[in-house]
C-alpha cells in the first residue's frame, strides 16, 4: 500500500478523454516521477489529487482515506501541499507574512477568528517563520514584498510555505518550468536537500529530464491519459515504448 | 548560489527590526502615534474646523458646527467599516448603505419601543445591520468580482424598494419615521402630550450644546458629536486591531491570493464572510448613531448612491489603509455640505475686486463647480485621484512626505520603495 493510491481514474472534458484508467501508487518515503508529452493529462491527474477537479470515475486515497469530495482545503489539511507551475505566492504580502499565513494554517486550522492578537506578537508563529526562512537561507528577504523576488526566489519562497506546513506528501508541477539552468540547479539541490532533512514523499510532473534522473526513484510515464509504463529511472531510460512516446518525440528522432 | 546573491544588489537586506514594544492599548508605536493622533483630531474638532472669525467672508467655509461634524465621524465610522471589507480582501460591495439604512430603522424602533437612551438603540442597530448582512454576505459570497458586487447593489436596492413599499408598516415608507411622544417607549415614562421626543445619553440630550466665545471666534462643543467621535474612536481602534492580527493577514491573502490560501489549508469563504460582517456592523453602528442624532429616517438612506458614496470616500482616502477612509469621509462630507451652499451671490462677493466684465466672466466659469454643482468638482477631483495618485489621499500625503525628507537629508534614497513599504505597513 502506498502513501497516495490511484485507482482506475477517469476525467473526460467534454469529448477529450483527458485521463482514462489511470492507476498509481506512490510509496511513502520516495520520490516519484510523472513524466509525459505535452497534453499527456499530467497537470489534470495533480489536480484530481488535490480536489481542484473532481475525476469522473475511480478513486484517489490518501494514507487510506479517500480524498474525492472534499474541498482543496481540506485535502491540504490531510497533510498533501502543492507546488504550482507558476509559482502561487501571496504577492502583496511580505516574505515574511507569506511564511507565516502557512504556520498559521498548520497551528490554527482552516478558520480561525484571532483578530484579538497583534501578528507580530505571535512569538510562537514569528520564530517557526524565522526558522523556516533561516532553514530556506531566505532571511535576508523577509521584508521584501514577495512579487518583487526573481522567479527562482519566488518558487523557493513558495516550496518553503508548503514545507512550513510539515506535509507528508508534496506535489509539485513542473517546479522548473521557463527557469534558467542555474536557477533549476538550484531546485535540484533544493529538493535533494529537503528530502535528505525529513520524512516526506514527494511526486514531481517534470519535463526537464535532467531533473527527473536527477531526483526520482520512480518513473510513471503518462501518454494520451493512461500510464504507459512504471520503472525505475534506469529501465525507463531504455524502454522502448518509452522511446517511442516521450524520449522520442522529444529528441525529434 | 546564484538564486542567493541574484538578489543581493537590488534590494539592501534590512537589519532585523527591533522588537518593538507594545504600548497604548496594545498597539504598537506607529499605530499607536496614530490613534493618539485621530483622538486628538477629534476632540479638538470645534476648533480646529473653525479657523475663521464668525462674520467674516470666510466663515462659510467653517465646518465646526454641530451637525457637519456628527456627519464626518458618522461618515468616517461607515468608511472605517466599508475599509475592513474592501481594503482588506478586496471584495467591493455596492449595497452597504442598506445596512446603513436597516441600522437606522432599528434603531428608532428602538427608541420608539424601548427608551430614548441612544445606548440601547445604538446596539439594536449594531446587532439587526449585523445579522442582515449575515443573510446578505451569504449569499452574495457565492461570487466574487464584479458579480459579487452586483448581488450586493442588487439587495440594497431590493430593500430600498421595499422599505419605499410593502415594507411601509415597519419603515414609514415615503414620509419615514419620527419620533412621537405617543410612542410606547415600555422603559421610559409617558411624555407630555405635545412635547417633541429627544434622544438622549441618561438624560444628556444630544443636542445639547457648549458655545465658547473667543473674540470674534465661536466654537460649538456639542454632546451628540461627542458620542460619536467616542464611537469612532473605538471603531478606529478595532480597525486598527483587525488590520494587525493574524485574522487581519488572511484578509488581506484572501485578496492577494485565494488560489494559494486554498491551497495552504485555508478556507477563503468564512474570512469574507466575517470581514462582510464586520463591516455590515460598522455601517449599523452608523446608521444607529445617525438616527440617535436627528432622530429621523427616511428610505433614500439606503438608496444606491448612498452606497457607492461610502465606495468613493474609501477610494478617494486610500482603500486598505487606516486612516484614509476617514479622510475620505471628511472630505466629501465637507464639499457636500461646504461647497454645495456657494451661491452665485458669494461668487459675486469674491470677484467683486475685478473689473465688471471679467468678474462676470470669472463667476460664469466657477458657477458650475459649487453650489449645486458641487457633484462635478467630487467628479473631476475623484477622477485625479484614481489616475494620479491610486492609493488616495493617504498616498498624497506619504509623497509630499517624501519630497519633504528628501530635501531635508538633501539625497533621493530610493523614495518609491520607501512609500510602498510605508503603504504596505499602512
Ligand atoms: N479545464 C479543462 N477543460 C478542457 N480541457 C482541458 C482542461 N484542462 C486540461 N484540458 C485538456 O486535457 C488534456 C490534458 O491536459 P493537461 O494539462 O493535463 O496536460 P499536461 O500533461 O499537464 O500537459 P503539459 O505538459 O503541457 O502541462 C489537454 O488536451 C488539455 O487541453
Ligand atoms: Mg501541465
Amino acid at each position: 500500500m502506498g502513501i497516495l493510491e490511484v485507482k482506475n481514474v477517469g476525467k473526460r472534458f467534454g469529448g477529450l478523454k483527458a485521463l482514462s484508467d489511470v492507476n498509481l501508487s506512490v510509496k511513502e518515503g520516495s520520490v516519484h516521477a510523472i513524466i509525459g508529452p505535452n497534453g499527456a493529462g499530467k497537470s489534470t491527474l495533480l489536480n484530481c489529487l488535490v480536489g481542484k477537479l473532481i475525476p469522473d470515475t475511480g478513486s484517489v486515497s490518501f494514507e487510506g482515506q479517500s480524498v474525492l469530495g472534499r474541498k482543496p482545503h481540506e485535502i491540504n489539511q490531510m497533510g498533501i501541499s502543492r507546488v504550482f507551475q507558476t509559482p502561487e505566492i501571496f504577492g502583496d504580502l511580505t516574505v515574511m507574512e507569506n511564511m507565516m499565513i502557512p504556520c498559521l494554517a498548520k497551528r490554527d486550522g482552516a478558520f480561525s477568528i484571532s483578530a484579538y492578537g497583534a501578528m507580530m506578537d505571535d512569538r510562537e508563529i514569528v520564530e517557526r517563520a524565522e526558522h523556516m526562512l533561516e532553514d530556506m537561507r531566505m532571511i535576508d528577504k523577509r521584508h521584501m514584498h514577495a512579487a518583487s523576488m526573481s522567479r527562482g526566489d519566488k518558487r523557493r519562497l513558495e516550496i518553503a510555505m508548503c514545507l512550513a506546513q510539515e506535509p507528508r506528501l508534496l506535489l509539485l508541477d513542473e517546479p522548473t518550468a521557463g527557469m534558467a539552468r542555474a536557477d533549476t540547479n538550484n531546485t535540484i539541490d533544493l529538493l535533494k536537500e529537503i528530502k535528505s532533512t525529513r520524512p516526506i514523499t514527494i511526486c514531481i510532473i517534470e519535463h526537464d529530464m535532467h531533473v527527473v534522473f536527477s531526483l526520482a526513484e520512480r518513473i510513471t510515464v503518462l501518454a494520451q491519459g493512461t500510464p504507459l509504463v512504471e520503472d525505475t529511472p534506469d529501465r525507463i531510460k531504455g524502454h522502448p515504448k518509452v522511446r517511442e512516446a516521450y524520449l522520442g518525440e522529444s529528441s525529434g528522432h | 548560489m546564484t538564486d542567493q546573491t541574484s538578489n543581493a544588489g537590488a534590494v539592501r537586506p534590512k537589519p532585523a527590526a527591533p522588537a518593538e514594544k507594545t504600548g497604548l492599548f496594545g498597539l504598537r508605536g506607529k499605530d499607536a502615534s496614530l490613534l493618539v493622533f485621530v483622538a486628538l483630531l477629534t476632540l479638538l474638532a470645534p476648533f480646529i474646523l473653525n479657523p475663521f472669525p464668525t462674520g467674516s467672508a470666510m466663515a462659510q467655509f467653517n465646518a465646526g458646527y454641530p451637525d457637519l461634524m456628527q456627519r464626518f465621524v458618522i461618515f468616517g465610522i461607515f468608511a472605517i467599516g466599508f475599509n475592513i471589507l474592501f481594503g482588506l480582501t478586496g471584495y467591493l460591495s455596492f449595497g452597504h448603505a442598506a445596512f446603513l439604512g436597516v441600522g437606522s430603522y432599528a434603531g428608532i424602533w428602538s427608541m420608539k419601543l424601548l427608551t430614548l437612551n441612544v445606548i440601547p438603540s445604538i446596539v439594536v442597530s449594531v446587532i439587526v445591520a449585523g445579522l442582515f448582512s449575515l443573510i446578505v454576505g451569504w449569499i452574495s459570497l457565492r461570487r466574487s468580482g464584479i458579480y459579487f458586487s452586483i448581488l450586493t447593489l442588487a439587495f440594497a436596492m431590493m430593500s430600498y424598494a421595499l422599505a419605499y413599499s410593502v415594507l411601509t408598516p415597519i419603515t414609514g415608507g415615503e414620509t419615514g419615521l419620527q419620533l412621537q411622544y405617543f410612542d410606547p417607549r415600555i422603559l421610559d415614562g409617558e411624555l407630555a402630550a405635545g412635547t417633541t421626543p429627544r434622544a438622549n445619553l441618561f438624560g444628556l440630550e444630544m443636542g445639547t450644546s457648549y458655545e465658547l466665545r473667543f473674540g470674534s471666534w465661536l466654537f460649538t462643543f456639542n454632546a451628540g458629536y461627542y458620542i460619536a467621535a467616542a464611537c469612532m474612536l473605538a471603531a478606529f481602534y478595532l480597525a486598527i486591531r483587525i488590520f494587525r492580527s493574524p485574522f487581519g493577514m488572511m484578509l488581506r491573502a484572501v485578496k492577494s491570493n485565494q488560489q494559494r490560501l486554498n491551497y495552504t489549508g485555508i478556507s477563503p469563504k468564512p474570512y469574507t464572510l466575517a470581514a462582510f460582517v464586520i463591516s455590515g456592523m460598522y455601517a449599523g453602528l452608523a446608521g444607529g448613531l445617525l438616527v440617535a442624532m436627528d432622530t429621523q429616517v427616511g428610505a433614500e438612506r439606503m438608496f444606491w448612491t448612498a452606497s457607492g458614496e461610502v465606495v468613493l470616500m474609501t477610494i478617494l482616502g486610500g482603500a486598505g489603509t487606516l486612516i484614509g477612509p476617514v479622510l475620505g469621509a471628511g472630505f466629501i462630507k465637507y464639499m457636500e455640505n461646504i461647497v454645495s451652499t456657494i451661491n452665485k451671490s458669494t461668487l459675486e462677493g469674491w470677484f467683486a475686486f475685478m473689473p465688471d466684465g471679467l468678474a462676470d466672466f470669472f463667476v460664469t466659469i466657477v458657477y458650475p463647480f459649487v453650489g449645486k454643482g458641487w457633484h462635478l468638482t467630487l467628479g473631476l477631483l475623484f477622477m485625479a485621484v484614481v489616475i494620479f495618485l491610486p492609493g488616495g489621499l493617504v498616498q498624497g500625503g506619504q509623497k509630499i512626505a517624501t519630497v519633504l525628507r528628501r530635501d531635508r537629508k538633501g539625497s533621493g534614497l530610493e523614495p518609491g520603495a520607501a512609500a510602498k513599504r510605508k503603504q504596505a505597513e499602512d
